[in-house]
C-alpha cells in the first residue's frame, strides 16, 4: 500500500528519525493553522508540498481540472519565505489538477497540502531501504546523487550507488551505517548523525513492515543535521494484521473508483485502458488471459481474479464492476475449475445473468472438474451466451465478437 | 520417475483441524498420498478422518510417524511458526500452501533454512502462497485438482496456480505425462525457485524435458534461463504471463509487479529464448511447443544415433580392410 508523504513522515517521526516537518491540511480555512503551528516552532519559511501518490511533484504542472488547457502553476512544491506567498500557492494547488512524469496525462487532484517548514541546506543524497528478492535480504542503498531519480542513477552511473544487505539473524549493523557513510564521504558530525540516522531509519522500515522506504533527497543541513526532506514508504499489504493502524492510512482519491469498489467485495481488480472485460480465477492465469486478450486482436481493460471461491456473488459483482467501464466490448470468463467444480460456476454465471442486464457479447470457457455440465448449463439457459472450449477457442470467439 | 516426493514420502499435515487443512487433506489422502500425521497444538490425541493421528508438535509427529514431508495450511499470522517448527522437527520437505505472508517472517524463513542446509540439515520448503507439488500418480501435497495429471516424463515449475493447471491439462490432452509439477508460488521471497527446481529436474533421468511458466515482478526466470544455458541439455519450454500488465502495479501475487521498470515479460522472454527456451507466444499453446520440443529432440537424437552407427560402421569396415 503507498501512502502520502505526510503519513510517511509521521511513521519516520515516531521511531525519531529526523524528518523536514509540517502540518498537513484539506482546506484552505486550515491554512492560517498551519501557518501559526509552523511559526511558533520557529519557522520562517514554509514549503507548500502536494500530496499524491506519484513523484516527479517539484517538476510537475498544475491544471484547471474543469479545462485542462489553463495551466494554473508550474510546479506541484513550492519554496517561499513570506506567508502571503504560500497562502496563494497553496489556493492554486489545492483541488487542482497536477500532471507529473508519473502520474500519466490524467494526472492528479491534489486533495491534501503539506504545509511544512522550509530548510536550508548544503548538500543532497538518496537512501532507500528494499527488499532484494534474489538475495532474500532487504538492501540499503545510498548515493551522492540525491534529488533525482534513482532509477536514472542506477542506469548511468551504478558506481556511485552503494549497497549494505542485512542478515536477519543479527540485523543492520554499526559498521555497515559506517561503511554507508564513508562511501558517501561524509567525515565530523555529519557523520555521526549520518550513521544515527541510518540505524533508526533501519528500524522504522522493518518494524512497520514496510517494503519500500526512500528518502529522496536527504538533505545535510547548513548546522549539520541530517533530515529527511521527502520520504516515500509503501507498505507490505500481507503484514497489515499487525498494524491496526494502517487501514485508516488509505486514500482511495488516489485509486480509480471501480478498483475501490472492487476492493469492497474482496476482488482483485486492475483497471485498464482495453475493450475486453476478463474474469478469471487465480493471478497467473488471469496475467494469462489479458495476454490471449491481446493476441486475439482486443485490449485487455483489466485484470480481475475472482479467487477460489467464484460463487453467484462474487461472479455478478465481478460482471457489475466490469461493466460499469464504458470501453467494455465483450466479456470472457474464463475459469479453470479444480477443486471450484464449473456447475457451480455456471451457475453462478446463469444467476448473475438473469439479475444483471449484460449488454456486451459474453464468451464463457470453463475448463477442469465438471466442465460438460457446465457447458450443457450454459448452452440450455437460453441466455446470449458464447461458450468456448478450450483457451484458443475463447480466444478465437473473442476475435470473432470483435470483428462483428 | 519424480522429483523431491514419490511413493515413499509419509506426510504430516499442519493445520489439519482447520477449515481449508481438512478439506484439502481429505482431498490429498483420496489422491493416494500417504498422510500419517496432523499437527494442531491442543488437539493431539485425536483422530482425523477415523485413520490420521493428531498430534500437539511436530517433533511428536515425526517421532511416531517419521513422517518425511509436511504440508502447512495455518493462517498468515501464524505461518512463520509452523514453518520453522517443522524445520526444526526434521522433515525434509515443506509445503507451504498459506497465501498473505508478510514479507519479513519470510526473509527469516528463507535465511533460516539456507543456513540449515548449508550447515548439513537437508531441508527444502516449497511455496508460500503456491498449489503445492505432485508426482502423478504417486504423491499429491496440495491443493491441485489431482485428476487434470498423467505419470510421464515431463517436469513442470511455475509461479502460479490455475495457469499451472491449465498448462498440465495442455500436456495430459496431448498425451504428455508430467514426471513431477512444482507450483513455486507467487511471492517475492520463495524456498524454492525456478533454478533450483530446475537443477533437480535436470538431475532427474527420468525426466525428458521441463516447463518453466513465468510471470512479471523480479528476475528469477532469467537467472534459471542462464543455469539453463549453461548446464541443460534437456529440452526447456517457457511461457511467461503478463506481457500486457501496466508497470508499478501489483498484478494479485504480491511478486507480480513490474518495479522501477525491471521485470517486464519482454526481458524475461530475451532471457528465456536467447537460453534456446522454447517459448510458447500464447498460453494456448503450452501444450502444443512441449509436444514440438520433445517430437524436436527426438529426431535430433535419432540423428545423433544413426550418425554414431554409421562412424561405428566406418570403423569396422577400416578395421576389416586393414
Amino acid at each position: 500500500m503507498k501512502i502520502h508523504e505526510y503519513q510517511a513522515k509521521d511513521i519516520l517521526k515516531r521511531y525519531g528519525v529526523p524528518v523536514q516537518d509540517g502540518v498537513s491540511i484539506k482546506s484552505m480555512t486550515e491554512f492560517d493553522n498551519a501557518i501559526s503551528q509552523l511559526k511558533s516552532r520557529g519557522t520562517n519559511q514554509f514549503v507548500v508540498k502536494s500530496q499524491i501518490h506519484a513523484g516527479g511533484r517539484g517538476k510537475g504542472k498544475v491544471y484547471n481540472p474543469n479545462n485542462r488547457d489553463v495551466l494554473i502553476l508550474d510546479g506541484g512544491v513550492k519554496f517561499v519565505t513570506d506567508v502571503e506567498k504560500a497562502r496563494e500557492y497553496a489556493n492554486k494547488i489545492l483541488r487542482n489538477l497536477l500532471v507529473t512524469h508519473q502520474t500519466g496525462p490524467d494526472g492528479k487532484i491534489v486533495q491534501t497540502l503539506f504545509i511544512t517548514e522550509g530548510l536550508d541546506y548544503l548538500k543532497e543524497f538518496y537512501v532507500g531501504i528494499l527488499l532484494d528478492r534474489s538475495a532474500g535480504k532487504n538492501v540499503i542503498m545510498a548515493s551522492t546523487e540525491g534529488g533525482v531519480e534513482i532509477e536514472k542513477v542506477a542506469a548511468e552511473t551504478p558506481e556511485k550507488i552503494i549497497k549494505e544487505w542485512v542478515d536477519p539473524k543479527v540485523g543492520f549493523q554499526m559498521f555497515q551505517a559506517r561503511r554507508l557513510a564513508f562511501g558517501l564521504g561524509l567525515s565530523g558530525e555529519v557523520f555521526k548523525n549520518f550513521v544515527g540516522f541510518i540505524k533508526i531509519l533501519y528500524k522504522a522500515y522493518e518494524e512497520s513492515d514496510a517494503s519500500l522506504i526512500e528518502i529522496n533527497p536527504l538533505a545535510i543541513l547548513n548546522d549539520n543535521r541530517v533530515v529527511a526532506l521527502d520520504a516515500k514508504i509503501t507498505l507490505d499489504d500481507n503484514a497489515m494484521f499487525r498494524h491496526k493502524e494502517y487501514p485508516a492510512l488509505r486514500d482511495t482519491n488516489e485509486e480509480d473508483p471501480l478498483e475501490v469498489e472492487a476492493s469492497k467485495h474482496s476482488l482483485n481488480y486492475v483497471k485498464l485502458d482495453g475493450n475486453v472485460g476478463c474474469m478469471v480465477n487465480g493471478a497467473g492465469l488471469a496475467m494469462a488471459t489479458m495476454d490471449i486478450i491481446k493476441l486475439a486482436g482486443g485490449e485487455p481493460a483489466n485484470f480481475l481474479d475472482v479467487g477460489g471461491g467464484a460463487s453467484a456473488e462474487t461472479v455478478e459483482n465481478g460482471f457489475k464492476i466490469i461493466l460499469s467501464d464504458p470501453n467494455v466490448k465483450a466479456i470472457l470468463v474464463n475459469i479453470f475449475g479444480g477443486i471450484v467444480r464449473c456447475d457451480r460456476v455456471a451457475g453462478g454465471i446463469i444467476e448473475a445473468a438473469k439479475n444483471i442486464n449484460i449488454h456486451v457479447p459474453l464468451v464463457v470457457r470453463l475448463e477442469g472438474t465438471n466442465a460438460d455440465i457446465a457447458q450443457k448449463m450454459l448452452d440450455e439457459s437460453g441466455l446470449n451466451i458464447i461458450s468456448a472450449k478450450g483457451f484458443k477457442d475463447a480466444a478465437e470467439k473473442i476475435t470473432k465478437v470483435l470483428s462483428n | 520417475m519424480s522429483i523431491l516426493v514419490n511413493k515413499k514420502t509419509r506426510l504430516m499435515v499442519q493445520g489439519i483441524t482447520g477449515s481449508e487443512g481438512s478439506f484439502h487433506t481429505r482431498q490429498i489422502i483420496e489422491y493416494g498420498t500417504n498422510v500419517v500425521a496432523g499437527v494442531t497444538p491442543g488437539k493431539g490425541g485425536s483422530l482425523f478422518y477415523d485413520k490420521v493421528p493428531v498430534f500437539n508438535t511436530c517433533a511428536e509427529a515425526v517421532k511416531a510417524t517419521k513422517a518425511n514431508a509436511s504440508v502447512i495450511f495455518v493462517p498468515p499470522a501464524f505461518a512463520l511458526d509452523a514453518i520453522l517448527e517443522a524445520a526444526d522437527s526434521g522433515v525434509e520437505v515443506i509445503v507451504t500452501i498459506t497465501e498473505g505472508i508478510p514479507t519479513r517472517d519470510m526473509i527469516i524463513v528463507k535465511n533460516y533454512l539456507d543456513d540449515l542446509n548449508k550447515s548439513g540439515v537437508k531441508v527444502r520448503m516449497i511455496g508460500p502462497n503456491c498449489p503445492g507439488i505432485i508426482t502423478p500418480g504417486e504423491c499429491k501435497i496440495g491443493i491441485m485438482p489431482g485428476f487434470i495429471h498423467k505419470p510421464g516424463r515431463v517436469g513442470l515449475i511455475s509461479r502460479s496456480g490455475t495457469l499451472t493447471y491449465e498448462a498440465v491439462a495442455q500436456l495430459t490432452a496431448l498425451g504428455i505425462g508430467q514426471s513431477t509439477c512444482i507450483g513455486i508460488g507467487g511471492d517475492p521471497i520463495i524456498g524454492t525457485t525456478f533454478t533450483d527446481a530446475m537443477k533437480l529436474y535436470n538431475e532427474d533421468k527420468k525426466t525428458d524435458a521441463v516447463v518453466m511458466i513465468g510471470e512479471i515482478g523480479g528476475n528469477a526466470e532469467e537467472e534459471c534461463a542462464e543455469y539453463v544455458r549453461k548446464n541443460v541439455k534437456k529440452p526447456v519450454i517457457g511461457f511467461i504471463a503478463g506481457r500486457t500488465a501496466p508497470p508499478g502495479r501489483r498484478m494479485g501475487h504480491a511478486g507480480a509487479i513490474i518495479a522501477g521498470g525491471k521485470g517486464t515479460a519482454a526481458e524475461k522472454i530475451k532471457a528465456l529464448k536467447d537460453a534456446g527456451i522454447y517459448v510458447a507466444d500464447s498460453p494456448a499453446d503450452i501444450g502444443l511447443t512441449v509436444k514440438k520440443a520433445l517430437e524436436k529432440n527426438k529426431t535430433k537424437k535419432k540423428a545423433k544415433k544413426s550418425e554414431k552407427e554409421a562412424k561405428k560402421k566406418e570403423k569396422k569396415k577400416k578395421v576389416q580392410r586393414t
